[in-house]
Protein backbone atom coordinates (compact mmCIF):
# COMPACT_ATOMS: atom_id res chain seq x y z
CA UNK A 1 0.00 0.00 0.00
CA UNK A 2 1.22 3.51 -0.79
CA UNK A 3 1.63 6.29 1.73
CA UNK A 4 -1.46 8.14 2.86
CA UNK A 5 -2.25 11.43 1.11
CA UNK A 6 -3.96 12.82 4.18
CA UNK A 7 -3.42 11.57 7.63
CA UNK A 8 -5.16 12.95 10.64
CA UNK A 9 -3.71 12.31 14.08
CA UNK A 10 -5.51 12.57 17.39
CA UNK A 11 -7.86 15.37 16.36
CA UNK A 12 -9.92 16.97 19.15
CA UNK A 13 -12.57 19.64 18.98
CA UNK A 14 -14.48 21.23 21.83
CA UNK A 15 -17.42 23.58 21.40
CA UNK A 16 -17.77 25.35 24.74
CA UNK A 17 -18.36 22.26 26.85
CA UNK A 18 -19.22 19.79 24.09
CA UNK A 19 -16.45 17.41 23.12
CA UNK A 20 -17.35 16.96 19.45
CA UNK A 21 -14.23 15.13 18.27
CA UNK A 22 -12.51 12.80 20.73
CA UNK A 23 -9.09 12.02 19.32
CA UNK A 24 -9.89 11.04 15.75
CA UNK A 25 -7.08 9.46 13.71
CA UNK A 26 -7.60 8.55 10.08
CA UNK A 27 -5.44 7.76 7.05
CA UNK A 28 -6.71 8.40 3.57
CA UNK A 29 -4.83 6.90 0.64
CA UNK A 30 -4.38 8.36 -2.85
CA UNK A 31 -7.19 7.67 -5.29
CA UNK A 32 -9.41 5.87 -2.85
CA UNK A 33 -12.91 7.02 -2.18
CA UNK A 34 -13.80 7.00 1.48
CA UNK A 35 -17.39 7.06 2.61
CA UNK A 36 -17.78 8.86 5.92
CA UNK A 37 -20.97 7.93 7.62
CA UNK A 38 -22.62 8.74 10.92
CA UNK A 39 -25.71 10.11 12.56
CA UNK A 40 -26.30 13.80 13.16
CA UNK A 41 -23.88 14.99 15.82
CA UNK A 42 -21.47 12.11 15.27
CA UNK A 43 -18.68 14.56 14.45
CA UNK A 44 -18.34 13.94 10.73
CA UNK A 45 -19.16 17.51 9.76
CA UNK A 46 -16.72 18.81 12.37
CA UNK A 47 -13.98 16.60 10.97
CA UNK A 48 -14.72 17.77 7.43
CA UNK A 49 -14.90 21.44 8.46
CA UNK A 50 -11.46 21.13 9.99
CA UNK A 51 -10.04 19.56 6.83
CA UNK A 52 -11.61 22.25 4.63
CA UNK A 53 -10.44 25.10 6.85
CA UNK A 54 -13.85 26.32 7.99
CA UNK A 55 -13.07 25.42 11.62
CA UNK A 56 -9.87 25.02 13.58
CA UNK A 57 -9.05 21.88 15.53
CA UNK A 58 -8.62 22.31 19.27
CA UNK A 59 -5.83 19.73 19.26
CA UNK A 60 -4.18 17.28 16.88
CA UNK A 61 -2.26 17.18 13.63
CA UNK A 62 -2.96 16.96 9.93
CA UNK A 63 -0.36 15.61 7.50
CA UNK A 64 -0.51 15.97 3.75
CA UNK A 65 1.86 13.67 1.81
CA UNK A 66 3.57 12.93 5.11
CA UNK A 67 4.31 16.58 5.88
CA UNK A 68 2.54 18.38 8.72
CA UNK A 69 0.27 21.17 7.44
CA UNK A 70 -1.75 23.90 9.12
CA UNK A 71 -5.13 24.59 7.58
CA UNK A 72 -6.23 27.89 9.06
CA UNK A 73 -8.72 29.05 6.42
CA UNK A 74 -10.65 27.67 3.45
CA UNK A 75 -8.06 29.35 1.29
CA UNK A 76 -5.26 27.30 2.91
CA UNK A 77 -7.16 24.11 2.16
CA UNK A 78 -7.76 25.11 -1.47
CA UNK A 79 -4.10 26.01 -1.91
CA UNK A 80 -3.23 22.50 -0.69
CA UNK A 81 -5.57 21.04 -3.30
CA UNK A 82 -8.45 20.19 -0.97
CA UNK A 83 -11.77 21.28 -2.49
CA UNK A 84 -15.07 20.94 -0.70
CA UNK A 85 -18.55 20.65 -2.13
CA UNK A 86 -21.16 21.53 0.44
CA UNK A 87 -24.68 20.41 1.07
CA UNK A 88 -25.96 23.96 0.95
CA UNK A 89 -23.80 24.67 -1.93
CA UNK A 90 -21.02 27.17 -2.10
CA UNK A 91 -22.64 29.22 -4.84
CA UNK A 92 -24.02 32.77 -4.72
CA UNK A 93 -27.46 32.65 -6.38
CA UNK A 94 -27.43 36.30 -7.44
CA UNK A 95 -24.24 35.91 -9.45
CA UNK A 96 -23.51 34.37 -12.84
CA UNK A 97 -22.02 30.92 -13.27
CA UNK A 98 -18.74 32.37 -14.57
CA UNK A 99 -18.40 34.70 -11.59
CA UNK A 100 -19.25 31.89 -9.18
CA UNK A 101 -16.66 29.59 -10.69
CA UNK A 102 -13.90 31.99 -9.80
CA UNK A 103 -15.00 33.56 -6.49
CA UNK A 104 -11.82 34.34 -4.59
CA UNK A 105 -9.65 33.03 -7.43
CA UNK A 106 -10.47 35.41 -10.26
CA UNK A 107 -8.01 35.50 -13.15
CA UNK A 108 -6.70 39.06 -13.27
CA UNK A 109 -5.39 41.10 -16.18
CA UNK A 110 -3.55 43.32 -13.82
CA UNK A 111 -3.01 43.24 -10.09
CA UNK A 112 -1.87 45.40 -7.20
CA UNK A 113 -1.80 43.98 -3.65
CA UNK A 114 -4.04 41.10 -4.72
CA UNK A 115 -6.72 43.36 -6.20
CA UNK A 116 -7.17 43.98 -9.89
CA UNK A 117 -9.22 43.82 -13.06
CA UNK A 118 -10.85 40.49 -13.85
CA UNK A 119 -10.34 38.81 -17.19
CA UNK A 120 -13.99 38.26 -18.14
CA UNK A 121 -13.11 36.55 -21.42
CA UNK A 122 -10.91 33.98 -19.74
CA UNK A 123 -13.53 33.43 -17.04
CA UNK A 124 -16.26 32.81 -19.60
CA UNK A 125 -14.10 30.50 -21.72
CA UNK A 126 -12.74 28.48 -18.83
CA UNK A 127 -16.08 28.07 -17.12
CA UNK A 128 -17.69 26.93 -20.38
CA UNK A 129 -14.95 24.29 -20.71
CA UNK A 130 -15.17 23.24 -17.08
CA UNK A 131 -18.94 22.87 -17.23
CA UNK A 132 -18.74 20.80 -20.39
CA UNK A 133 -15.97 18.75 -18.79
CA UNK A 134 -18.25 17.93 -15.88
CA UNK A 135 -20.84 16.62 -18.36
CA UNK A 136 -23.26 19.46 -17.75
CA UNK A 137 -25.24 21.08 -20.54
CA UNK A 138 -25.59 24.78 -19.89
CA UNK A 139 -25.81 27.23 -22.72
CA UNK A 140 -24.31 30.30 -21.20
CA UNK A 141 -21.85 30.92 -18.36
CA UNK A 142 -23.64 34.24 -17.84
CA UNK A 143 -26.82 32.63 -16.52
CA UNK A 144 -27.50 33.32 -12.85
CA UNK A 145 -26.84 30.39 -10.53
CA UNK A 146 -30.18 31.18 -8.84
CA UNK A 147 -31.94 29.97 -11.99
CA UNK A 148 -30.32 26.53 -11.97
CA UNK A 149 -31.79 23.42 -10.39
CA UNK A 150 -30.17 21.94 -7.29
CA UNK A 151 -28.48 19.26 -9.36
CA UNK A 152 -27.15 21.75 -11.89
CA UNK A 153 -25.74 23.82 -9.05
CA UNK A 154 -23.93 20.83 -7.61
CA UNK A 155 -22.71 20.19 -11.14
CA UNK A 156 -21.23 23.67 -11.31
CA UNK A 157 -19.66 23.20 -7.87
CA UNK A 158 -18.10 19.94 -9.07
CA UNK A 159 -16.91 21.60 -12.28
CA UNK A 160 -15.30 24.31 -10.17
CA UNK A 161 -13.52 21.81 -7.92
CA UNK A 162 -12.23 19.92 -10.94
CA UNK A 163 -11.16 23.05 -12.75
CA UNK A 164 -8.89 23.99 -9.89
CA UNK A 165 -7.18 20.61 -10.08
CA UNK A 166 -8.12 19.37 -6.70
CA UNK A 167 -6.24 16.38 -5.33
CA UNK A 168 -8.71 15.68 -2.59
CA UNK A 169 -12.38 16.34 -3.07
CA UNK A 170 -14.64 16.44 -0.02
CA UNK A 171 -18.32 16.05 -0.79
CA UNK A 172 -20.36 17.05 2.26
CA UNK A 173 -23.81 15.48 1.86
CA UNK A 174 -23.99 16.64 -1.74
CA UNK A 175 -27.11 14.62 -2.49
CA UNK A 176 -29.38 16.19 0.10
CA UNK A 177 -32.20 18.19 -1.51
CA UNK A 178 -31.59 16.59 -4.89
CA UNK A 179 -34.05 14.76 -7.10
CA UNK A 180 -33.54 11.04 -7.66
CA UNK A 181 -32.04 11.41 -11.13
CA UNK A 182 -29.73 14.18 -10.02
CA UNK A 183 -28.64 12.11 -7.02
CA UNK A 184 -27.67 9.31 -9.36
CA UNK A 185 -25.55 11.72 -11.40
CA UNK A 186 -23.65 12.82 -8.30
CA UNK A 187 -23.12 9.19 -7.20
CA UNK A 188 -21.82 8.33 -10.67
CA UNK A 189 -19.48 11.25 -10.45
CA UNK A 190 -18.12 10.13 -7.08
CA UNK A 191 -17.52 6.70 -8.57
CA UNK A 192 -15.56 8.25 -11.43
CA UNK A 193 -13.20 10.21 -9.15
CA UNK A 194 -10.66 7.38 -9.21
CA UNK A 195 -10.28 7.65 -13.00
CA UNK A 196 -9.64 11.36 -12.58
CA UNK A 197 -6.86 10.70 -10.06
CA UNK A 198 -8.76 12.43 -7.31
CA UNK A 199 -9.07 11.20 -3.76
CA UNK A 200 -12.64 11.46 -2.55
CA UNK A 201 -14.24 11.82 0.86
CA UNK A 202 -17.96 11.35 0.55
CA UNK A 203 -20.09 12.27 3.56
CA UNK A 204 -23.61 11.00 3.75
CA UNK A 205 -26.10 9.59 6.16
CA UNK A 206 -27.55 7.45 3.43
CA UNK A 207 -25.82 4.07 3.75
CA UNK A 208 -27.02 2.92 0.34
CA UNK A 209 -25.33 5.83 -1.41
CA UNK A 210 -22.08 5.15 0.39
CA UNK A 211 -22.05 1.48 -0.56
CA UNK A 212 -22.77 2.39 -4.16
CA UNK A 213 -19.69 4.50 -4.72
CA UNK A 214 -17.05 4.09 -2.01
CA UNK A 215 -14.04 1.78 -1.63
CA UNK A 216 -13.78 2.14 2.10
CA UNK A 217 -16.25 2.99 4.77
CA UNK A 218 -15.56 4.91 7.95
CA UNK A 219 -18.33 5.19 10.49
CA UNK A 220 -18.35 7.78 13.25
CA UNK A 221 -20.43 7.96 16.40
CA UNK A 222 -20.19 10.25 19.43
CA UNK A 223 -17.04 11.95 18.14
CA UNK A 224 -15.06 8.78 17.50
CA UNK A 225 -14.33 6.47 14.60
CA UNK A 226 -16.20 3.27 15.42
CA UNK A 227 -15.65 1.32 12.21
CA UNK A 228 -13.12 1.49 9.38
CA UNK A 229 -13.30 -1.28 6.77
CA UNK A 230 -13.14 -1.92 3.04
CA UNK A 231 -16.62 -1.77 1.57
CA UNK A 232 -16.45 -5.46 0.53
CA UNK A 233 -15.52 -6.53 4.07
CA UNK A 234 -18.52 -5.04 5.80
CA UNK A 235 -22.28 -4.90 5.46
CA UNK A 236 -25.05 -2.42 6.01
CA UNK A 237 -26.17 -4.35 9.08
CA UNK A 238 -22.76 -4.20 10.68
CA UNK A 239 -22.64 -0.44 10.16
CA UNK A 240 -26.13 0.11 11.50
CA UNK A 241 -25.08 -1.86 14.58
CA UNK A 242 -22.14 0.37 15.46
CA UNK A 243 -23.85 3.71 14.82
CA UNK B 1 -35.15 38.35 -28.70
CA UNK B 2 -36.81 36.58 -25.81
CA UNK B 3 -33.42 36.15 -24.17
CA UNK B 4 -32.67 39.86 -24.55
CA UNK B 5 -36.03 40.80 -23.08
CA UNK B 6 -35.39 38.48 -20.16
CA UNK B 7 -31.95 39.96 -19.53
CA UNK B 8 -33.35 43.49 -19.50
CA UNK B 9 -36.31 42.63 -17.33
CA UNK B 10 -33.89 41.17 -14.80
CA UNK B 11 -31.91 44.42 -14.64
CA UNK B 12 -33.12 45.95 -11.38
CA UNK B 13 -32.37 49.50 -12.49
CA UNK B 14 -34.71 49.25 -15.46
CA UNK B 15 -37.89 50.24 -13.61
CA UNK B 16 -36.24 53.37 -12.24
CA UNK B 17 -34.92 54.38 -15.64
CA UNK B 18 -38.36 54.07 -17.25
CA UNK B 19 -39.89 56.07 -14.38
CA UNK B 20 -37.25 58.76 -14.77
CA UNK B 21 -37.97 59.20 -18.47
CA UNK B 22 -41.73 59.33 -17.82
CA UNK B 23 -41.37 61.88 -15.03
CA UNK B 24 -39.07 64.10 -17.08
CA UNK B 25 -41.63 64.14 -19.89
CA UNK B 26 -44.45 64.82 -17.43
CA UNK B 27 -42.65 67.70 -15.72
CA UNK B 28 -41.53 69.14 -19.04
CA UNK B 29 -45.15 69.32 -20.22
CA UNK B 30 -46.51 70.45 -16.84
CA UNK B 31 -44.01 73.29 -16.52
CA UNK B 32 -44.53 74.51 -20.08
CA UNK B 33 -40.99 73.67 -21.18
CA UNK B 34 -39.20 75.25 -18.23
CA UNK B 35 -38.09 71.93 -16.70
CA UNK B 36 -35.46 71.10 -19.34
CA UNK B 37 -34.32 74.70 -19.80
CA UNK B 38 -30.63 75.37 -19.22
CA UNK B 39 -31.36 77.46 -16.15
CA UNK B 40 -33.36 74.76 -14.43
CA UNK B 41 -30.97 71.96 -15.40
CA UNK B 42 -28.18 74.04 -13.91
CA UNK B 43 -30.08 74.00 -10.62
CA UNK B 44 -30.70 70.26 -10.66
CA UNK B 45 -27.20 69.25 -11.75
CA UNK B 46 -25.62 71.65 -9.25
CA UNK B 47 -27.18 69.89 -6.27
CA UNK B 48 -27.34 66.34 -7.63
CA UNK B 49 -23.71 65.35 -6.84
CA UNK B 50 -24.23 65.98 -3.12
CA UNK B 51 -26.92 63.32 -2.68
CA UNK B 52 -25.51 61.31 -5.59
CA UNK B 53 -22.07 60.72 -4.06
CA UNK B 54 -23.70 59.61 -0.82
CA UNK B 55 -25.96 57.22 -2.72
CA UNK B 56 -23.00 55.57 -4.49
CA UNK B 57 -21.48 54.59 -1.14
CA UNK B 58 -24.79 53.51 0.34
CA UNK B 59 -25.56 51.38 -2.73
CA UNK B 60 -22.22 49.54 -2.61
CA UNK B 61 -22.59 48.93 1.11
CA UNK B 62 -26.11 47.57 0.59
CA UNK B 63 -24.92 45.23 -2.16
CA UNK B 64 -22.37 44.01 0.39
CA UNK B 65 -25.28 43.17 2.70
CA UNK B 66 -24.92 46.00 5.22
CA UNK B 67 -26.56 49.29 5.88
CA UNK B 68 -25.47 52.75 7.06
CA UNK B 69 -27.73 55.23 8.81
CA UNK B 70 -24.87 57.51 9.85
CA UNK B 71 -24.13 58.97 6.40
CA UNK B 72 -26.30 62.06 6.96
CA UNK B 73 -24.37 62.94 10.12
CA UNK B 74 -21.00 62.17 8.56
CA UNK B 75 -22.07 64.48 5.72
CA UNK B 76 -22.10 67.32 8.28
CA UNK B 77 -19.17 66.19 10.42
CA UNK B 78 -16.52 66.00 7.69
CA UNK B 79 -16.85 69.65 6.54
CA UNK B 80 -17.13 70.79 10.16
CA UNK B 81 -13.84 69.07 11.02
CA UNK B 82 -12.30 70.84 8.04
CA UNK B 83 -13.81 74.22 8.91
CA UNK B 84 -12.60 74.07 12.51
CA UNK B 85 -9.09 73.11 11.42
CA UNK B 86 -9.00 75.79 8.73
CA UNK B 87 -10.20 78.41 11.20
CA UNK B 88 -7.07 77.54 13.19
CA UNK B 89 -4.94 78.20 10.12
CA UNK B 90 -4.56 74.66 8.75
CA UNK B 91 -4.20 74.69 4.96
CA UNK B 92 -7.09 73.28 2.92
CA UNK B 93 -5.32 70.15 1.76
CA UNK B 94 -4.33 69.07 5.28
CA UNK B 95 -7.79 69.84 6.61
CA UNK B 96 -9.23 67.80 3.76
CA UNK B 97 -6.97 64.88 4.66
CA UNK B 98 -8.00 65.09 8.30
CA UNK B 99 -11.69 65.23 7.36
CA UNK B 100 -11.45 62.18 5.10
CA UNK B 101 -9.44 60.35 7.75
CA UNK B 102 -12.16 61.09 10.30
CA UNK B 103 -14.76 59.63 7.90
CA UNK B 104 -12.61 56.55 7.31
CA UNK B 105 -12.30 56.09 11.08
CA UNK B 106 -16.06 56.33 11.53
CA UNK B 107 -16.61 53.81 8.75
CA UNK B 108 -14.06 51.51 10.32
CA UNK B 109 -15.74 51.71 13.73
CA UNK B 110 -19.14 51.06 12.15
CA UNK B 111 -17.83 48.00 10.34
CA UNK B 112 -15.65 46.69 13.15
CA UNK B 113 -18.43 46.83 15.75
CA UNK B 114 -20.99 45.36 13.37
CA UNK B 115 -18.83 42.39 12.44
CA UNK B 116 -16.87 41.76 15.62
CA UNK B 117 -19.87 41.81 17.93
CA UNK B 118 -22.31 40.52 15.36
CA UNK B 119 -24.64 43.50 15.79
CA UNK B 120 -27.09 44.44 13.02
CA UNK B 121 -25.56 47.40 11.15
CA UNK B 122 -28.90 49.16 11.62
CA UNK B 123 -28.08 49.48 15.34
CA UNK B 124 -24.38 50.37 15.13
CA UNK B 125 -24.94 53.02 12.50
CA UNK B 126 -28.03 54.39 14.28
CA UNK B 127 -25.77 54.96 17.26
CA UNK B 128 -23.19 56.55 15.01
CA UNK B 129 -25.89 58.82 13.52
CA UNK B 130 -26.34 60.45 16.94
CA UNK B 131 -22.66 60.40 17.88
CA UNK B 132 -21.44 62.02 14.64
CA UNK B 133 -24.21 64.66 14.70
CA UNK B 134 -23.41 65.51 18.30
CA UNK B 135 -19.67 65.75 17.59
CA UNK B 136 -20.41 68.10 14.69
CA UNK B 137 -22.22 70.53 16.97
CA UNK B 138 -19.74 70.16 19.84
CA UNK B 139 -16.64 70.90 17.73
CA UNK B 140 -18.39 73.84 16.08
CA UNK B 141 -18.78 75.31 19.56
CA UNK B 142 -22.39 76.25 18.93
CA UNK B 143 -21.93 78.45 15.91
CA UNK B 144 -20.20 77.55 12.67
CA UNK B 145 -16.69 78.96 12.12
CA UNK B 146 -16.11 81.27 9.17
CA UNK B 147 -14.56 79.65 6.12
CA UNK B 148 -11.34 81.22 4.82
CA UNK B 149 -11.50 83.12 1.52
CA UNK B 150 -8.89 81.18 -0.40
CA UNK B 151 -10.81 77.91 -0.83
CA UNK B 152 -10.29 75.87 -4.01
CA UNK B 153 -13.80 76.52 -5.29
CA UNK B 154 -12.50 76.18 -8.84
CA UNK B 155 -12.00 72.51 -8.12
CA UNK B 156 -15.44 71.81 -6.67
CA UNK B 157 -18.18 74.36 -7.16
CA UNK B 158 -17.52 76.68 -10.12
CA UNK B 159 -19.79 76.30 -13.14
CA UNK B 160 -18.17 74.62 -16.12
CA UNK B 161 -19.20 72.79 -19.26
CA UNK B 162 -21.14 73.95 -22.31
CA UNK B 163 -23.22 76.99 -21.36
CA UNK B 164 -21.96 76.63 -17.77
CA UNK B 165 -24.48 73.80 -17.45
CA UNK B 166 -22.98 72.08 -14.41
CA UNK B 167 -20.57 72.61 -11.56
CA UNK B 168 -17.17 70.96 -11.07
CA UNK B 169 -18.84 68.80 -8.41
CA UNK B 170 -20.78 67.13 -11.21
CA UNK B 171 -17.51 66.12 -12.87
CA UNK B 172 -16.35 64.56 -9.59
CA UNK B 173 -19.67 62.78 -9.31
CA UNK B 174 -19.52 61.32 -12.83
CA UNK B 175 -15.89 60.23 -12.46
CA UNK B 176 -16.50 58.59 -9.08
CA UNK B 177 -19.70 56.94 -10.30
CA UNK B 178 -17.90 55.47 -13.32
CA UNK B 179 -15.00 54.27 -11.18
CA UNK B 180 -17.35 52.73 -8.60
CA UNK B 181 -19.35 51.06 -11.34
CA UNK B 182 -16.20 49.63 -12.91
CA UNK B 183 -15.00 48.46 -9.52
CA UNK B 184 -18.24 46.53 -9.01
CA UNK B 185 -18.38 44.95 -12.46
CA UNK B 186 -14.76 44.59 -13.52
CA UNK B 187 -12.58 43.97 -10.47
CA UNK B 188 -12.23 40.94 -8.28
CA UNK B 189 -13.00 43.17 -5.29
CA UNK B 190 -16.41 43.90 -6.84
CA UNK B 191 -16.93 40.17 -7.21
CA UNK B 192 -16.12 39.69 -3.52
CA UNK B 193 -18.51 42.47 -2.45
CA UNK B 194 -21.37 40.90 -4.37
CA UNK B 195 -20.55 37.41 -3.13
CA UNK B 196 -20.32 38.61 0.47
CA UNK B 197 -23.70 40.28 0.27
CA UNK B 198 -25.28 37.62 -1.94
CA UNK B 199 -24.61 34.55 0.19
CA UNK B 200 -22.20 35.00 3.08
CA UNK B 201 -21.56 31.28 3.84
CA UNK B 202 -20.55 30.66 0.22
CA UNK B 203 -18.21 33.65 0.19
CA UNK B 204 -16.61 32.43 3.41
CA UNK B 205 -16.30 28.87 2.16
CA UNK B 206 -14.53 30.14 -0.94
CA UNK B 207 -11.96 31.88 1.23
CA UNK B 208 -13.00 35.50 0.72
CA UNK B 209 -11.96 37.76 3.65
CA UNK B 210 -15.58 38.81 4.16
CA UNK B 211 -14.96 40.84 7.33
CA UNK B 212 -12.35 42.97 5.60
CA UNK B 213 -14.53 43.36 2.52
CA UNK B 214 -17.42 44.62 4.64
CA UNK B 215 -15.27 47.01 6.66
CA UNK B 216 -13.81 48.40 3.43
CA UNK B 217 -17.35 49.06 2.16
CA UNK B 218 -18.31 50.81 5.41
CA UNK B 219 -15.23 53.01 5.12
CA UNK B 220 -15.88 53.81 1.46
CA UNK B 221 -19.49 54.70 2.28
CA UNK B 222 -18.49 57.10 5.08
CA UNK B 223 -15.76 58.75 3.01
CA UNK B 224 -18.08 59.38 0.07
CA UNK B 225 -20.72 60.85 2.40
CA UNK B 226 -18.13 63.15 3.98
CA UNK B 227 -16.80 64.21 0.58
CA UNK B 228 -20.35 65.02 -0.52
CA UNK B 229 -20.84 67.09 2.62
CA UNK B 230 -17.70 69.07 1.93
CA UNK B 231 -18.96 69.87 -1.57
CA UNK B 232 -22.24 71.16 -0.18
CA UNK B 233 -20.46 73.34 2.37
CA UNK B 234 -18.22 74.81 -0.32
CA UNK B 235 -21.32 75.57 -2.38
CA UNK B 236 -23.18 77.15 0.53
CA UNK B 237 -20.09 78.93 1.84
CA UNK B 238 -20.80 78.01 5.45
CA UNK B 239 -20.50 74.79 7.47
CA UNK B 240 -23.97 74.46 8.99
CA UNK B 241 -24.11 71.68 11.61
CA UNK B 242 -27.61 70.66 10.55
CA UNK B 243 -26.91 69.76 6.90
CA UNK B 244 -27.65 66.23 5.76
CA UNK B 245 -30.36 65.59 8.33
CA UNK B 246 -32.74 62.98 6.95
CA UNK B 247 -30.50 62.37 3.96
CA UNK B 248 -29.51 58.91 5.19
CA UNK B 249 -33.03 57.73 4.48
CA UNK B 250 -33.24 59.55 1.16
CA UNK B 251 -30.01 57.82 0.17
CA UNK B 252 -31.42 54.43 1.10
CA UNK B 253 -34.60 55.29 -0.81
CA UNK B 254 -32.55 56.24 -3.88
CA UNK B 255 -30.61 52.97 -3.73
CA UNK B 256 -33.81 50.96 -3.34
CA UNK B 257 -35.58 52.86 -6.12
CA UNK B 258 -32.56 52.03 -8.27
CA UNK B 259 -33.11 48.33 -7.67
CA UNK B 260 -30.71 47.56 -4.82
CA UNK B 261 -32.02 44.96 -2.40
CA UNK B 262 -31.79 45.53 1.35
CA UNK B 263 -30.88 41.86 1.74
CA UNK B 264 -27.67 42.29 -0.26
CA UNK B 265 -26.18 40.82 -3.40
CA UNK B 266 -28.50 42.61 -5.81
CA UNK B 267 -28.10 46.09 -7.24
CA UNK B 268 -25.88 48.34 -9.28
CA UNK B 269 -24.17 51.69 -8.84
CA UNK B 270 -25.96 52.92 -11.97
CA UNK B 271 -29.30 52.11 -10.33
CA UNK B 272 -28.39 54.19 -7.29
CA UNK B 273 -27.37 57.07 -9.53
CA UNK B 274 -30.71 56.89 -11.36
CA UNK B 275 -32.47 56.80 -7.98
CA UNK B 276 -30.61 59.92 -6.88
CA UNK B 277 -31.49 61.72 -10.11
CA UNK B 278 -35.14 60.74 -9.64
CA UNK B 279 -35.19 62.28 -6.18
CA UNK B 280 -33.71 65.56 -7.43
CA UNK B 281 -36.04 65.58 -10.44
CA UNK B 282 -39.12 65.09 -8.28
CA UNK B 283 -38.05 67.78 -5.81
CA UNK B 284 -37.49 70.24 -8.60
CA UNK B 285 -40.38 69.15 -10.81
CA UNK B 286 -42.97 69.48 -8.06
CA UNK B 287 -41.90 73.07 -7.41
CA UNK B 288 -42.01 73.93 -11.11
CA UNK B 289 -45.43 72.35 -11.45
CA UNK B 290 -46.57 74.53 -8.56
CA UNK B 291 -47.54 71.55 -6.47
CA UNK B 292 -47.49 72.05 -2.69
CA UNK B 293 -43.87 71.22 -1.72
CA UNK B 294 -45.08 69.08 1.15
CA UNK B 295 -45.95 66.41 -1.38
CA UNK B 296 -42.21 65.82 -1.91
CA UNK B 297 -41.83 63.24 0.83
CA UNK B 298 -45.05 61.60 -0.25
CA UNK B 299 -43.64 61.22 -3.74
CA UNK B 300 -40.36 59.73 -2.49
CA UNK B 301 -42.20 57.30 -0.26
CA UNK B 302 -44.60 56.28 -2.99
CA UNK B 303 -41.78 55.86 -5.46
CA UNK B 304 -39.73 53.68 -3.11
CA UNK B 305 -42.58 51.24 -2.60
CA UNK B 306 -43.67 51.42 -6.22
CA UNK B 307 -40.15 50.71 -7.53
CA UNK B 308 -39.77 47.65 -5.33
CA UNK B 309 -43.17 46.31 -6.33
CA UNK B 310 -42.45 46.84 -10.03
CA UNK B 311 -39.03 45.23 -9.69
CA UNK B 312 -40.40 42.18 -7.98
CA UNK B 313 -43.15 41.92 -10.60
CA UNK B 314 -40.62 42.25 -13.43
CA UNK B 315 -38.37 39.62 -11.87
CA UNK B 316 -41.30 37.23 -11.65
CA UNK B 317 -42.28 37.87 -15.27
CA UNK B 318 -38.65 37.43 -16.35
CA UNK B 319 -38.46 34.11 -14.55
CA UNK B 320 -41.57 32.97 -16.39
CA UNK B 321 -39.93 33.61 -19.76
CA UNK B 322 -38.48 30.27 -20.68
CA UNK B 323 -35.12 30.29 -22.35
CA UNK B 324 -32.65 27.45 -22.17
CA UNK B 325 -29.95 27.99 -19.58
Amino acid sequence: MSHPIISVRNLHKWYSGVHALKGVSLDIYPNETVGLIGDNGAGKSTLINILSGVQLASEGEIHLDGKPVRIRSPRDAMDLGIETIYQYNSMVPTMSIARNMFIGREPLKFRLFGLGVMDHKQMAAESTDAIAGAGLHLRSPDALVGELSGGQRQGVAIARAMHFKSRVMILDEPTNHLAVKETKKVIDFVRSLKDLNITGIFISHNIHHVFECCDRIVAMARGEVVLDKRAEDTSMDEILDVL
Amino acid sequence: MKRLLKIYMEKPELAALVLLVLLVILFQVQSGGVFLSANNLRGILGILPEIGLMVIGVTILMICGEFDLSVGSVFALMPMVMAVLMADGTPFILAFGAGIAACAAIGFVNGFLTINYNIPSFITTLGMLFIARSLTIVISGGFPPLLPNDLPNWLFTVFVGPGDLFRMSFVWFVVIAVLASLMMSRTNFGNWIRATGGFLPAAQAMGIPTARVKIACFMLCSMLAGFAGMIQVLRLGSPLPSIGEGWELQAVAAAVIGGTALSGGIGAVLGGVIGAILIRVIDNGLVLSQVDANWFKFAIGFLTIFAVVVNSWLAKRAKAIKVET
